[in-house]
């Protein structure tokens, strides 16, 4: 019959065009989550042939001192920067979408750092926060504040990598940007109709209708933190930081398998991090029944 | 007293209308310019403050090595060395880098927009068993920390003998990225049917329409991905520095990398260097800008 024949190539062409990402699929992503899986029980050195170690490599994992250090910066980092990132990109989106003159300038320029290549930020901020001759302690004199060492302090050290991070919160604005546009008129309109004031309308119509995007920010924001890597190789050299206060975890990660060679044990870290990533998305994602709210009818994925 | 027209400040000024003088509209209307200057005054201190580190940035690359290291901190470098900038790029090879980077970025994006758009348009245009698990499966990989397939991608390339070449870096995005799949599905979704009923009608495949309909018309999301896609690769690090080793193979960021070893007291070469290494991305991001940005609109706002 002409309609299944039509169904039929409609399908072939389908799984056709699908091709690429299928292949790509199985291996970029599928084959090396199970190969790295599989490593954990190997040991590994690239240099010689793979041999079989067992739960060795776990069993090293639980009384490594590194590890909970590492994870312990990297949380500190990640509890601190995300929630800031978000919420300072929310209040300029709201200040942005306030109908301003300028804004496409405005918003250029709040975005422009997330386009700027990560090794010459980190370079940048290596030197803004230089104790001597670094722009962060000349704008702390302009306060009259006394000058801090910031990156060769373990105690504002992550801090300063905080900052750097919040410097780019661009890139969660126009997230929010383009949720604010989204928000339909008639809302506001009929809130006003109801006697709300400009507060009563933000907080009975913009918060709800904003909050799957700061879901998706946040979702998205503490799984890109937990893997922060690059900035703290490039200031620190790949060391972590005075006192390995910025021994973030993918950077002890990424020491385990290229300079250490040891692939093995590397392989049972990337798994401990996904784990605890994949578990703070979750309590994300049961938390946001509680406060997210989605139109009824929006049509949804797929 | 009831009011019939849905005029935006009668809505917004209720208070104020609800008088009826035009006093309080013209009250009002002051309080709304108010309202206005002191938010523009609050973006205008905001935007200095996130333009002051570039303007550390380009005013130390010309600096002097004196004044680089002047404090209280030197605003107008005198002299303006603009020889920092020729000696910073030719302290290590950076015309070999930026011609890899180039090299990589370009085959980077092409692949990304041609398998992702042909992917999107699969899932957008087309029925076949499986496709919203099968969405749902690439929104997953979406999330995926890149760091649990990391070792292993390393391995099979080095496996492949592709390790200190080019090619791990941009042979994966021929296969499609989960994000740019995402944002192309949700444009393609918005393109009306009628267009593809009618080329079919005219005995147009699905490959024809998907190059000569759904692609053309799709030029804002099209160069939302194209632009990510070149951004990401200029931007890389990890990339290059685990499968780049050789001198006359590396890119920018490592080049800039280099710059914290043997040079890291030359701040102001670094920052030379580094804004040659920003220059052609930020070109690239205004080239593109409002195009840009309506992409990311338009995925903000389709299946949310």
């Amino acid at each position: 019959m002409a309609s299944s024949k039509l169904l039929r190539s409609e399908r072939r062409d389908a799984y056709l065009m699908l091709l690429p990402w299928i292949v790509g699929f199985l291996i970029f992503t599928a084959g090396p989550m199970v190969a790295s899986f599989v490593m954990i029980f190997m040991n590994w050195s690239l240099l010689t042939p793979p041999t079989w170690a067992g739960l060795q490599n776990l069993q090293f994992l639980v009384h490594d001192y590194y590890v909970p250090l590492a994870l312990g910066n990297t949380a500190y980092y990640t509890f601190l920067e995300v929630p800031l990132h978000v919420a300072i990109a929310l209040a300029v989106a709201l200040l942005l979408n306030a109908r301003v003159p300028f804004m496409g300038i405005h918003r250029t320029i709040f975005y422009l750092p997330t386009v700027t290549p990560i090794v010459a930020t980190a370079l940048l901020w290596g030197y803004v926060f230089n104790p001597q001759f670094g722009l962060a302690n000349a704008v702390l004199g302009w306060f009259g504040i006394e000058p801090l060492r910031w990156l060769n302090d373990p105690a504002t050290s992550k801090l300063s990598f905080v900052i750097m991070g919040l410097w780019g919160f661009g890139s969660g604005m126009v997230i929010f940007l383009a949720g604010l546009q989204g928000i339909p008129e008639s809302l506001y309109e009929a809130a006003g109709l109801d006697g709300a004031g400009r507060w009563a309308r933000f907080w009975h119509v913009t918060l709800p209708m904003i909050t799957p995007m700061v879901f998706f920010n946040l979702v998205l924001g503490i799984i890109g933190s937990f893997q922060i890597f690059s900035s703290a190789y490039v200031i620190t050299n790949g060391q972590g930081g005075p006192a390995d206060s910025t021994l973030f975890f993918v950077l002890y990660l990424f020491r385990n398998g290229f300079q250490f060679f040891r692939m093995g044990y590397a392989s049972a870290l990337a798994w401990l991090l996904f784990l605890v990533i994949m578990a703070f998305t979750l309590l994300q994602l049961w938390l946001s029944k509680r406060w997210v709210y989605y139109e009824v009818d929006r049509g949804g994925l797929g | 007293m009831a009011n019939q027209v849905l005029d935006r400040r009668v809505v917004t000024f209720g208070s104020a209308a609800a008088h009826g003088t035009r006093l309080g509209a013209r009250r009002a209307e002051v309080r709304r310019v108010l309202r206005t200057i002191a938010i523009e005054l609050v973006l205008l201190v905001l935007g200095i403050g996130m333009l002051l580190p570039f303007l550390w940035l380009i005013t130390g690359s010309v600096k002097s090595e004196a004044q680089v290291f002047a404090w209280p901190p030197v605003w107008l470098p005198s002299p303006v060395q603009w020889e920092n900038y020729p000696k910073a790029l030719t302290i290590l090879p950076f015309a070999t880098f930026f011609r890899n980077t180039i090299f990589i970025a370009v085959l980077a994006t092409a692949g990304t927009v041609v398998s992702s758009s042909l992917v999107a348009f699969a899932f957008a245009r087309l029925r076949f068993p499986g496709r919203g698990p099968l969405f749902l499966l690439v929104l997953a990989t979406m999330m995926l920390p890149g760091i649990v397939t990391m070792i292993p991608r390393f391995i099979l390339f080095k496996h492949l003998g592709w390790v200190d070449t080019l090619r791990p870096l941009w042979v994966p995005d021929f296969f499609g990225s989960s994000f740019s799949i995402f944002l192309l599905r949700q444009f393609f979704l918005t393109l009306p049917v009628e267009m593809d009923e009618a080329a079919r009608i005219d005995g147009a495949s699905n490959w024809r329409i998907w190059a000569t309909i759904a692609v053309p018309l799709s030029v804002p999301a099209v160069t939302t991905v194209a632009v990510f896609a070149f951004i990401n690769s200029w931007n890389d690090f990890m990339g290059p520095l685990i499968y780049l080793n050789s001198m006359d193979k590396r890119t920018v960021s490592l080049g800039l990398a280099a710059f914290t070893g043997i040079y890291s007291a030359e701040y102001n070469l670094m920052m030379a260097a580094s804004v040659s290494a920003l220059l052609p991305v930020l070109a690239v991001f205004f080239f593109a800008q409002r195009l840009f940005v309506k992409g990311i609109v338009l995925s903000g706002m389709g299946g949310r």
